[in-house]
């Protein structure tokens, strides 16, 4: 199949074209929506579909989620632009009361096909309230399911199968990678939810990770590669809930030593629920090791040299790597 | 001006439904003291009049949201009474397969989406159908019952400036109480009538005793009207009382006495309504005691149903969180 260069978000921006243009009950709601949103990757909606399509809100978070919620069991499929993660806190009550619990508390009357696309991450100074990643927080809650893609092919198919499910489905788009550009494939496809991959084969250890912890993994993984001769297996999750831990427990089965890394705080994260999960799925495994890593338990700090204490990079994962393969 | 009651056989559907919410809410209340329920339930007996006027004018393609107080709503859009008998013993024949309970009743297929255990709750639910409703270009309309307690959350606000702006067919019943729980509604906010709030968002504000059931009907229909030909939102501020506490065993130590008995005694939505049919001749007395009797004979059903229904079945419980996948 050919590829096309493109950024993450015009990645997505297919998706949503191929989606609305498939369905027309599928509506675009956000802040700054017809303006393509805080990033541009919502650009161009408003003329392709109009504003009845593409609405703008007011900054009313509660509102906005919601308001998906009702137009849904209306029977429409709404996608709501949350714009940064830290603005759906203003919607917990709404995302975690209504939209996570409306399917199974109402004994399975309907699903709640809404989209909340919310972009996280560290972008480099942007301060406390700009640079969260909050999955750790959302994965707790039963009734959602939760994407974090890290490239913008995945971007596309998983944006794709995320507006097509018939549940409420968070998706997390790093700011950082929201502009850079890759090849991403032509035409229409989807990226199943639920699904993870190897991207690379290695026998020493396996890092599973998502999002832009991913691209520092890879580049890790090319370091130790190059200038220690180990080979390091790297997993991308792409999705965080359903959460694919047969694909991680066979590679944690070959290399015996794991290193979950992520973006978001340590502290009651998400690595700790993989870290558990692969023990559990691997009890007679006594040899096992496996590690995490993110960020440490204080809010973003603004000056790029605090930042970089708080969040770890590609050298804190290499020396991570480094020691893990040393003991 | 003309009455909205049509002849004695509207008079009597309406009587009936609005007896079936006191009857219902009457067992409810004994049933509960009695430990037959689980969990913890609230009573809207004596604000039957709203639910009933309000939800006469509507057809099962329109849609309401309810409260934690929310039966009556129930009842009166449609919902089998059996089905929420059930559903309050937590019996897998329950109009949420007992996974919901007394504060999440709903039946999307009546059109009710849900009794909400969150105060505030249903204005965004209600304002997005009604968001709905307009891009289907269906002539349907979208009813948030609330009450009084949830008019300082930040929903009610970002609800209305929504609906405002985009004049979408919804209207927002308050069923003013007085009482957010355990408070008065002059200790916490700051306007005594609340629909002059709708001025701020552009919406049609009204305020009316919502114990009187033609009162309810009256606005009610210039509200729908006003929806259903697209001139936008309302925001209808009836005042009612709850007999009851906030909750089935609710000390009530923050209303005085005299209040609660005159209430019961002088300012019953149904004995106002009796006088009116009768005094109208409407309805005989004799009829509506047979009225009387036939609700108690169907509850007596619906009861029975609901406690000889099954429990669900354990091994289900993790069912249906997710529509597709989700962890096992």
């Amino acid at each position: 199949m050919s590829a096309k260069k493109m950024s993450f978000g015009q990645a997505t921006l297919e998706a949503m074209q191929f989606a609305m243009d498939e369905d027309p009950s599928i509506v675009v709601v956000g802040q700054d929506i017809s303006w393509g949103g805080n990033f541009g990757q919502f650009r161009g909606l408003i003329d392709r579909y109009g504003p009845e399509r593409v609405v703008d809100m007011p900054i009313s978070e509660s509102l906005i989620v919601a308001l998906s919620v009702g137009a849904s069991v209306a029977g429409l499929r709404i996608v709501a632009s949350m714009s940064f993660v830290e603005f759906t806190l203003g919607a917990m009550d709404e995302i975690v009361n209504q939209a996570a619990k409306f399917r199974y508390m109402f004994g399975g009357q309907v699903s709640v096909p809404i989209v909340l696309r919310a972009s996280d991450g560290i972008r480099g100074s942007s301060g406390a309230q700009h640079s969260s990643s909050l999955e750790g927080m959302f994965c707790n809650v039963p009734g959602i399911k939760i994407v974090a893609p890290s490239n913008g092919n995945d971007a596309k198919g998983l944006l794709r199968s995320a507006i097509a499910d018939p549940d409420p489905v968070i998706y997390f788009e790093h700011k950082k990678i929201t502009g850079q550009r890759a090849p991403v494939e032509e035409g229409d496809f989807t990226v199943p939810l639920g699904r993870a991959r190897v991207v690379s084969e290695g026998s020493d250890l396996t890092i599973v990770s998502y999002s832009n912890m991913l691209n520092h993994a890879l580049t890790a993984a090319r370091i130790i590669a190059d200038e220690d001769g180990s080979s390091v297996e790297v997993i991308d999750l792409r999705s965080i809930v359903p959460l694919d831990i047969n694909t991680v427990a066979e590679s944690a089965s070959k290399t015996g030593k794991v290193l979950v890394a992520h973006e978001s705080w340590v502290m009651g994260g998400f690595g700790a629920e993989v870290m558990a999960q692969i023990y559990e799925t691997l009890p007679h495994r006594q040899d096992l090791r496996v590690f995490r890593m993110g960020s440490k338990t204080a809010p973003i700090p603004f000056s790029p040299q605090l930042e970089s204490a708080v969040v770890p990079g590609v050298s804190d994962l290499v020396f991570e790597i480094r020691r893990i393969l040393a003991e | 001006m003309s009455s909205p009651i049509r002849n004695s056989s509207h008079a009597r559907h309406l009587l009936r439904k609005m007896q079936v919410i006191r009857s219902f809410e009457t067992r409810v209340e004994r049933l509960f003291k009695e430990g037959h329920l689980p969990g913890f339930v609230h009573s809207c007996a004596g604000q039957e009049a709203t639910a009933v006027g309000v939800c006469d004018l509507l057809t099962p393609s329109d849609y309401i949201t309810s409260t934690h107080r929310g039966h009556g709503h129930a009842i009166a859009k449609g919902v089998n009474p059996a089905a929420m008998f059930a559903e309050l013993y937590g019996r897998e024949t329950g109009v949420c397969r007992g996974r919901g309970g007394s504060m999440h009743v709903a039946d999307f297929s009546v059109g009710m989406l849900g009794a909400n255990g969150i105060v505030g709750g249903g204005f965004g639910i209600a304002t997005g159908a009604a968001f709905a409703i307009k891009y289907q270009r269906r002539s349907d309309v979208a009813v948030c019952f609330f009450g009084d307690g949830a008019v300082n959350k930040g929903t009610f606000h970002e609800s209305l400036n929504f609906a405002g702006v985009h004049r979408i067919p919804v209207i927002f019943v308050c069923e003013n109480n007085r009482y957010a729980q355990f408070t008065a509604a002059s200790r916490t906010t700051a306007v005594d009538d609340i629909a002059v709030r709708a001025a701020g968002y552009g919406v049609v504000g009204e305020t009316l005793n919502g114990n009187e059931l033609l009162s309810v009907l009256l606005s009610t229909d210039r509200a729908i009207k006003r929806a259903r030909s697209g001139e936008g939102a309302t925001l209808l501020n009836m005042y009612t009382y709850r007999f009851s506490g906030h909750y089935v065993g609710d000390a009530e130590e923050y209303r005085p006495k005299d209040e609660v008995t005159s209430s019961r005694d002088e300012r019953d939505p149904i004995a106002i309504f009796v006088s009116y049919l009768t005094t109208e001749g409407l309805l005989s007395r004799s009829e509506i005691g047979e009225i009387f009797l036939e609700v108690e004979d169907e509850l007596d059903r619906a009861h029975s149903f609901a406690v000889e229904s099954p429990p669900p079945d354990p091994s289900t419980a993790l069912d249906g969180v997710w529509t597709t996948g989700g962890p096992a």
